[in-house]
């Protein structure tokens, strides 16, 4: 139970450590890595809390793709990061006060009883061995109760993909593309010309 | 005694968190999406606390939805930070409006 104990702070002053770094680094490429140790973090307190598939989908989805993501877009970007930071300290007083009295009434609200002591049974500290595991019991629940919302989320993404591509993809001047159609449908009597040359005076 | 308070309040700090990064760096584009991805990570943090709670697999399920937006709403936002970058040289976000039409 110590050990636990001692794990969960360990993991989760950690991830609120690095969450700090990352909306306070002056780099952005920091910010980006902090946010990557903040996420290995919450996955390791997703193990913790028994949903071991979630956690290395989180490794896998944030820190493979969408952390990566984030440093190609910062450093194939050439901004003044400088310049971005003006007015961080104007509104560093207003903010703490109101990041302070958020947290308060978030507080507040979760130490009443009412909300969440109907919950408040413990988790089991090692895994039952007979108990169907983690990965299993999302798969037998997903592809059958939530089949829709599967199907939506592959919607999403596709929607993401198209739209993403679309917005990036430009048509560059001065740059020569075959066209298959052209190709296809030329025949020799619009490709071929038929000239008479002069004598001693050639084609212009 | 870890108990579901505790990743409450985890959440609701990471949460906090996420909504200062967007108030401090209100300029700052990239910034402002890496803090949506902090509150994105503080929802799930509560969805699978709730859901190893409750003994319920559900959370879970939804913890993935949410993931699967967070991934989409990087990739678009990220796309459309490249195009505002490209027409306007810098990622200012008071200089948004440009992006109308």
């Amino acid at each position: 139970m110590v050990i636990y104990s001692l794990t969960f702070y360990l993991f989760s002053s950690v991830a609120v450590l690095s969450a700090l770094m990352v909306i306070s680094a002056k780099n952005p490429v920091h910010s980006v890595l902090f946010l990557i140790l903040s996420f290995v973090n919450a996955s390791g307190l997703f193990v913790l809390l028994g949903a071991e598939f979630l956690a290395m989908i989180l490794v896998v989805v944030y820190v493979g793709a969408v952390a990566v993501l984030f440093l190609f877009v910062v450093m194939m970007l050439d901004i003044n990061f400088v310049k971005l930071r003006e007015g961080f300290l104007q509104y560093l007083p207003f903010g703490a006060l109101l990041g302070i009295v958020l947290v308060f009434e978030l507080g507040i609200l979760y130490l009443t009883d009412r909300s969440t002591n109907i919950y408040n049974n413990q988790i089991p500290l090692e895994p039952v061995i007979n108990e169907i595991e983690n990965t299993k019991m999302i798969g037998q629940i997903l592809y059958t109760d939530y089949f829709y919302l599967f199907q939506i989320c592959g919607l999403i993404l596709l929607v993401a993909m198209i739209g993403s591509i679309t917005l990036t993809l430009r048509d560059k001047g001065g740059v020569k593309r075959q066209s298959i159609v052209t190709q296809n449908t030329l025949e020799a009597s619009n490709a071929i010309e038929k000239k008479r040359a002069k004598l001693g005076e050639g084609i212009e | 005694m870890i108990n579901l308070e505790h990743y409450l309040f985890l959440g609701a700090i990471i949460f906090t968190l996420g909504v200062l990064g967007i108030f401090l760096n209100k300029k700052n584009l990239i910034i402002i999406l890496m803090s949506i991805e902090l509150i994105l990570l503080s929802v799930n943090i509560n969805f699978i606390a709730f859901s190893a709670f409750i003994n319920d697999i559900s959370g879970q399920i939804f913890a993935m939805l949410t993931l699967t937006v967070a991934a989409a709403e990087a990739a678009i936002g990220l796309a459309i930070l490249v195009v505002f970058f490209r027409n306007l040289g810098s990622i200012e976000v008071n200089k948004i409006n440009k992006l109308k039409g």
